[in-house]
Parts: C-alpha cells; structure tokens; sequence
C-alpha cells in the first residue's frame, strides 16, 4: 500500500448474518496494474468486489479510491458482473448495452448522436464484438455477452475494472479471447484491472500481481511471493500444497495425516 | 366498404370518443407495458387493475367521482406493495398476491353494500369488463392528463430501467437509487392501469397492457422499436376491435351486438400467437442458459 | 349457526380451506400466484358459458380450469409463465364476456360465482365437494416428492427424471381441479386469498416443507371458520373477511421472520468460512 494508489483498502471488515466474511483485508492498487483476485469459492471475492462499489457496506475500515472515500455517482470504477439475470426477449441490441454504459444512469430522455454511435462502434471493435452489434443481447453465448459488458464497462473510460468471474462459464478458447482482450485494453487505456477467478491459470500472460483470499483473509504480491504453501497454509488454516507443472500451478488439499508443524507461515511481510 | 363499416359507424358520437379514449389508452398501456413485462411486473400490472376497480366500486358506494377511486386505491397499493415488497420475484408476486386478495375482499364488501342501497344487479359485470361505448365526455380531459403523466414518467425513467433490468448491481454502483426508480414505475404503472381499467374494465386493461408489449418484444430488438410496435399494436387491436363490435349489432344470436372486450382480447391473443408461426429461433436459449447453469460450480 | 343448513355450510368450507392450504403452499412455493388468481377467475367464464348453454356450470367450471391450466402451461413453453398467464387469463374472460352478453339473466349468478355462496350450499352440492377435494389431496400426496423437488430445485429434479414442465402442468391441472370444487363455495376471487394468505404466512413462520404445508392448512381454516362467524353476524359477505384475514396473516408472518432475522444478525461472532480448497 502506498500513499499515491489508485484504490486502497484500509483493515476493512465485513460481517454478514453473524459470519464474518472478510477479516481485516488490506490492499492497494496502483493505476494502470492487472491484480488477480484469486480464491476458492465462498472465500469472499465477490463480497470484497461489492465493497470496492459500494454495494456492500462494511463493518469496520475504510474503502479509499485516490485517497479519498468513493461517493455515489463515482464513474471511475467500471463493473462487469459474472452473469446477467435476464431473458432472451430483453429489447436491447449490443449496441444499446452498450450505450447505456455511457448515460444509462441518467434520467430523461436523449437525442440520437452520431459522436456516440461513432464511440459505440469503436469500443465494439476494440472488444471484437463488432460483428453481432445488431444482436440481441439476451441472445449471445456466455463469452460473447461478456466482451459486450466489458465494453460497456469501459466506454465510460473509468480508472478502474473489476470483474466478477468473468472466465468462470468460459470454454478454452473464450477464456483465452477475453483474457487477451483485457490486457490488451487495460494497457492502451491505462486501466487498472481488479479481476476475480478461482483458477489463476488463464491470468499467468497478464496478471502483474495478486490478492489471494481464503478464509476470509487476503495475501498480495507477486505470484511467486504468494502463491506458496507457507503462506496459503497460513490463510487457509489448514495445510496446502503448491504444485507446479508445465508452467502452470495448482494448489491442493493436503491428505490427511501431514505433519502441521511443516504449515507454519512466517512471512509477515508478505501477509497483512 | 359497406361490408366492413356498418352504416353509421363514422357518424356515431359515441364511437368518436371510443375511438379517441380508446388510442390514448392503448398507447399508454402498451409503452408502460413494455417495461412491465421486461421487469417481470405482469402479475402487478394485472393486480393494479382489479385493485383500482375496487377503489372504482368504494367511491361510488361514498357518491365520490369514481376516477378518483380507482386512482387512489391503483396508487395506495402500488405504495404499499413497494413497502412490503422484497427483491426476489417470488416474494414480490406473493405480496401482490395478498394485497391483491384483500383489496378483492373490500370489493365484495363494496357491491354487497351497493346492493343494499340501490339495485345494481349487472355491477360486477361491468366492473370486470367495463363498457367503452357509455363513456362520458368530460373524463377525457383528465384521461388525457393522467395518460401523459404516466408515459412521461416512463420515458423519463426508460435508461434508468433498462440499465437496472440489465443489471441491477451496475446500475446500484454507478449511483441509481434502484429501489426509488422501481418504486416511481410502479407509480406510473398504477395511474396507467387505474385509468384503462376504469374506461375499459379491468379485463380490458391487462389484456392491452401485457399482450402488445409481449408481442412488439417477440418482434422487435431495441427499446423503441419495442414501444411503438407495441403502440401500434394496441391501437389497431382496439379499433379493429371497436368496428367489429359496431359491426355485430346485427350478428346473431342476440341482436345486441358482441362485446368489445372480445374482439379486443382475440385480437391481442391472436395477434400474439401468430408470432409463433415463424420460424422460431428464440426458443433454444433459455435452454442453454439453464444447461450452463446446472453444470456450472459457482 | 351450528345446526341445519349451517352444517353443510360448515363442512364444505372447512373442505375448502383444506385443499386451500394444501394446493396454496405449492403455490406460493412454486411461485404460481397469479395461475392461483387466473384459474379460477378462466373457470368462472366458463360456468357462464355453460348455464348459457343450458348446462350444468359445474361441467363449465371444470372445461374452463382445466382449458386454463393447459392454456398457462403450453404458452409457459415459449413465453415468460408471467405472460403466458396473463394472456390466457384475459382469453378466457373474453369469452366468458362473450357468452354473458348472449344470456340475458346471468347477473346474480355472476356474483355468487365471482364471491361465493357458502351460506346457500345444498346438501347435494356437499358430496361432489368431499369427493373432488379428496381426490385433489390425493393427487398431491402422491406427487408429493417429486413436486417438492421440482419446486425447490428444478435442475436436479430434471437430472432425477422428473421433467419440470410435466411437473408444471401436473401442478396446474391439480389446481384446476381444486378450483372446479371451491368456485362455488367461496367464489373465484376469494379462493384464491384462501391459497395464497395462509400459505405466505405458513412460509414466513418455517421453512420446513410438512410443517409449513400443515400450518397453511391450519391458518387456512382459522381464516375460514372466523369468517364464517363474522359473516353470519354481520350478514357482510365471507369473501371480505377471507381477504383481510389472509393480508393479517402475511403480515403477521412477515414480521415474526423479520424479528427472528434481526435476532440471528446480533449473535455472536463466528469465525470466517474456510472455504473450499480447490484440487
């Protein structure tokens, strides 16, 4: 955490229905960084995104963005949601979701412009989505709707992108697709990229660093710093092992019978 | 001509206003409708109208103006359905349910009182389906007013429902107060539904606020096309339907004509149906979403 | 009010509660609550079609819930349920205004329908009531597990074999059925507060399914039973106080669950959830 990150998260802790789902996490994000948000399910990712909105109103600490408390109509934080609940007829083309990300906020009516149509087909382009524009939304497969809400998200050129699970319904190659889009993006329009997935895999070629959460707690840095058995054994509070194979990593349970004194965690410094 | 116009249809005083109110009501109804059904607000739409009417049947019990009935029960049970009201759409349909049981409740009570004082016997006929030909002149100016309150309303609202349909979470984060905006087009919906439903019967006024706007969303893929293929819709819905309700004078079996609810309802229904014979390719994706659904770990 | 007339009175309204709570939980479970209203209203339609006709209305009543459930169940393929209800809803009435306006005396007996006549219920209207509502009960029971299943989660269930939409239609029919017994009794209008009150309270108070069903029933008949008192003391009609005694009984529901809700928020502190560690 440094005094001039884009968006900060200060000992911030929530408890919902008598459970506490976030215990004292700490973060920050400087512009322009692609974070992993990496965990299992249940560990709290898609609650720390809700704080990060505003959607979710925390119990103790602070959410910061430039340094000062995020107020209500803050544009500069896009949000591309895992799924979206609606139905095949929703009477919105692709080209219109998109559009709403501009001015879907505001109230009374518009009249059409060419500079907004013109904004719209670009941003289309830019995501690769620029050949079902005429599409209904409600239409599109998982991995093509997704590249429509990411340009949605970014029309409004926000400082920040967080995304829940977008890779989460994805085959292989949708992920792939999305994942180079992204960073691709995030690095012509300076935007930071806060992204949650339980498999960190697909993010290796883009993400700079990662908050990993389990249990409720976070441990962020780089993946090499983080993403060892120490420090996840230290989170999860139970031993786990870190594999790595052909490049890729996987972290596992530890079958029954493993001697706990190999899971302490002493790296204060990494852990917060 | 003859055989499609019965003598004297364009000269009739009361086919003019019918006509008239007639457009305003299907106009209002169908663009408020494409937003109902988009929100999955049907059963809402339809509860609002019997609700009105049972304000319709109190006020006149009281020898108040009935308009003023239907609007102030439409709008006190759209209040109270937003309070009482929850977020999942099956809580929120049983809440209607039961202020929707207890308004028809009062009802009972209202035309039982009625009977006592006056002999009103065809009263709960009318009140379901309303008569469009024994309009008076003088409900038109304020019909026109509430009318244009209402689709102003709307339209107002039209990105800030979409966006909220779209995604609820995103339009809660860039700053809409979603749960004021629902409660402000659940308004709007009341005023529509209470005025329709008081110039044309309850009955009437679902059948013109679900059936276009579910027929233009079969058709049509943006939020204006949707609306004036559904404005367009109900206004020829009502007056094919008024002509041949005209026409049917002289129809057996009677000799007292068919009601203009029917020919109104078949058309819509029909209307709707007929969407079907083409070549469908929006009934596999429901599917596919249910598939992903099932199989996915999240 | 205990003898005489007042006992078929009786009996065929406590019948009617039964079959209220028991078809209102699924219901309300299901999220079926405007079929609940349609049905019987469609139904209604056609017992005026058919005293048209000369015929007796119940046949009316049974053809028309039935053509409405079939109606709601076979546009559901296609359409939102929301939609498919309305529209098959508003035919319905269409064409009961339709046969109305042929008849030229229907009018009183269009508000025993819509309100119902349960203090002029003759002691040969009793039986088929005992009957149909038995029958309905029946069925219920023996759908008992995969309906339930197909209500709480309808994946599984289809992963079970148990097609969701033959579920649907099955559910729809047996309210169609349970319609065509109390229409009569209680009217259309008030059969469905009798479904969907004491079913809504029942939800709020527990989650468990028997239980819940047993205290629809249970709200279902206190509902009905007071009303009928009322109703005979004060000569106002039973559906006004089905109607306001449902709505308290909701609300009465709603807050016992927003009391307990609070009361579980401010227990004490349990650790953070582990989570699962993926393989």
């Amino acid at each position: 955490m440094t005094t001039n990150d884009l968006l900060t998260l200060d000992h911030v802790s929530v408890r919902l229905g008598g459970r506490e789902i976030l215990r004292d996490v700490s973060f920050g994000i400087q512009a322009g960084q692609f974070t992993g948000l990496i965990g299992p399910n249940g560990a709290g990712k898609t609650t720390l995104l809700k704080v990060i909105l505003g959607l979710q109103p925390v119990t103790s600490g602070a959410v910061l963005l430039d340094g000062s408390p995020r107020s209500p109509r803050d544009a500069s934080i896009g949000y591309v949601p895992q799924k979206l609940g609606i139905e095949p007829d929703m009477p919105l083309r692709v080209k219109d979701v998109v559009s709403l990300g501009l001015d879907g906020h505001k109230f009374g009516l518009r009249l059409p412009s060419r500079a907004r149509r013109e904004l719209v087909s670009d941003m289309l382009t830019a995501v690769g989505a620029q050949r079902y524009a005429d599409a209904r939304i409600g239409e599109l497969s998982g991995g093509e709707q997704q590249r429509v809400m990411i340009a949605h998200a970014l029309i409004s050129r926000p400082k920040l992108l967080l995304l829940d699970e977008p890779l989460a319904n994805l085959d292989i190659s949708s992920e792939q697709g999305i994942v180079s889009v992204l960073g691709r993006l995030a690095r012509a329009e300076r935007v930071a990229v806060l992204l949650s997935a339980h498999d960190m895999n697909p993010l290796m070629p883009v993400m700079d660093r990662i908050v990993y959460v389990a249990a409720g707690r976070v441990a962020v840095g780089d993946t090499d710093e983080v993403v060892q058995p120490e420090v996840l054994s230290r989170l999860y509070g139970q031993h786990v092992d870190v594999i790595r194979v052909h490049g890729r990593i996987l972290v596992v349970a530890a079958p029954e019978g493993v001697d706990e004194a190999e899971a302490a965690a002493e790296d204060a410094g990494v852990i917060r | 001509m003859h055989y499609v116009f019965e003598p004297g249809f364009f000269a009739s005083g009361p086919v003019h206003v019918a006509l008239a109110v007639g457009t305003v009501v299907a106009i209002t109804s169908a663009v408020v409708g494409v937003f109902t059904v988009t929100r999955g607000q049907s059963f809402a739409g339809h509860s609002l109208a019997d609700i009105a009417t049972t304000g319709g049947s109190g006020a006149f019990l009281v020898g108040v103006n009935q308009f003023w009935g239907y609007l102030a029960f439409g709008a006190g049970a759209a209040a109270f359905m937003e309070m009482i009201g929850i977020q999942r759409r099956r809580g929120r349909d049983v809440a209607t349910g039961v202020v929707l049981g207890a308004a028809l409740g009062l009802a009972a009570l209202f035309l039982y009182l009625g009977t006592q004082y006056s002999t009103t016997t065809g009263a709960s006929f009318t009140i379901l389906f309303g008569s469009i030909f024994v309009l008076t002149p003088s409900t038109v100016p304020a019909l026109i007013a509430s009318a244009l309150l209402a689709l102003a309303t709307v339209a107002a609202l039209a990105r800030v429902l979409l966006l909220t349909s779209l995604s609820p979470d995103i339009a809660a984060a860039r700053g809409v107060p979603v749960r004021a905006v629902g409660a402000a087009f659940l308004m709007a919906l009341a005023v529509s539904v209470a005025l329709s439903a008081m110039i044309i019967g309850a009955v009437l006024s679902t059948a013109l606020l679900i059936g276009p706007a579910a027929t233009a969303l079969r058709l049509a893929k943006s939020p204006v096309r949707a609306a004036i293929t559904a404005a367009v819709l109900g206004v020829l819905a009502i007056w094919i339907g008024i002509v041949l309700a005209y026409d049917s004078f002289y129809w057996p079996p009677a000799g007292r004509g068919w009601p203009v609810s029917f020919f109104v309802v078949t058309l819509i229904v029909g209307g709707y149906l007929i969407t079907y014979l083409r070549r469908d390719r929006q009934s596999a994706p429901q599917e596919n979403v249910d598939a992903e659904q099932a199989c996915s770990p999240a | 009010m205990f003898t005489g007339v007042m006992v078929n009175t009786w009996i065929a309204a406590t019948a009617v509660a039964v079959i209220a709570g028991v078809t209102g939980f699924f219901a309300v479970l299901r999220g079926s609550t405007f079929a609940a209203h349609a049905i019987p209203n469609g139904a209604f339609a056609g017992a005026a079609g058919a005293s048209l006709l000369g015929l007796n209305p119940f046949a009316g009543l049974a053809v028309f819930s039935v053509a409405g459930a079939l109606g709601i169940a076979g546009l559901s393929r296609r359409s939102r349920p929301d939609v498919a209800t309305a529209l098959t809803f508003v035919m319905m009435l269409g064409i009961g205004a339709l046969f109305v306006s042929w008849s030229s005396q229907y009018a009183q007996e269009a508000y025993s329908l819509l309100f119902g006549e349960v203090f002029g219920v003759s002691t040969d209207e009793v039986l088929p009531i005992l009957v149909l509502g038995a029958l309905s009960i029946a069925a219920i029971v023996v759908m008992f597990r995969p309906l339930m299943l197909s209500s709480a989660l309808p994946e599984v269930a289809a992963a079970r074999g148990v097609p969701p939409r033959r579920m649907d239609l099955a559910f729809l029919l047996v309210m169609a059925l349970a319609t065509s017994m109390t229409v009569p009794v209680v009217g259309a209008l008030l059969m469905f507060s009798l479904m969907i009150g004491p079913a809504a309270a029942a939800r709020s108070l527990t989650a468990r399914p028997v239980l819940a069903m047993t205290l629809s029933v249970v709200i279902a008949l206190v509902t009905v039973w007071t009303g009928i008192v009322a109703s005979y003391q004060s000569n106002w009609p039973l559906g006004f106080f089905v109607g306001i005694l449902g709505a308290a009984f909701f609300l009465a529901g709603r807050a016992y669950a927003a009391i307990r809700r609070d009361r579980t928020e401010r227990s004490s502190d349990r650790p953070a959830n582990p989570g699962l560690v993926p393989g």
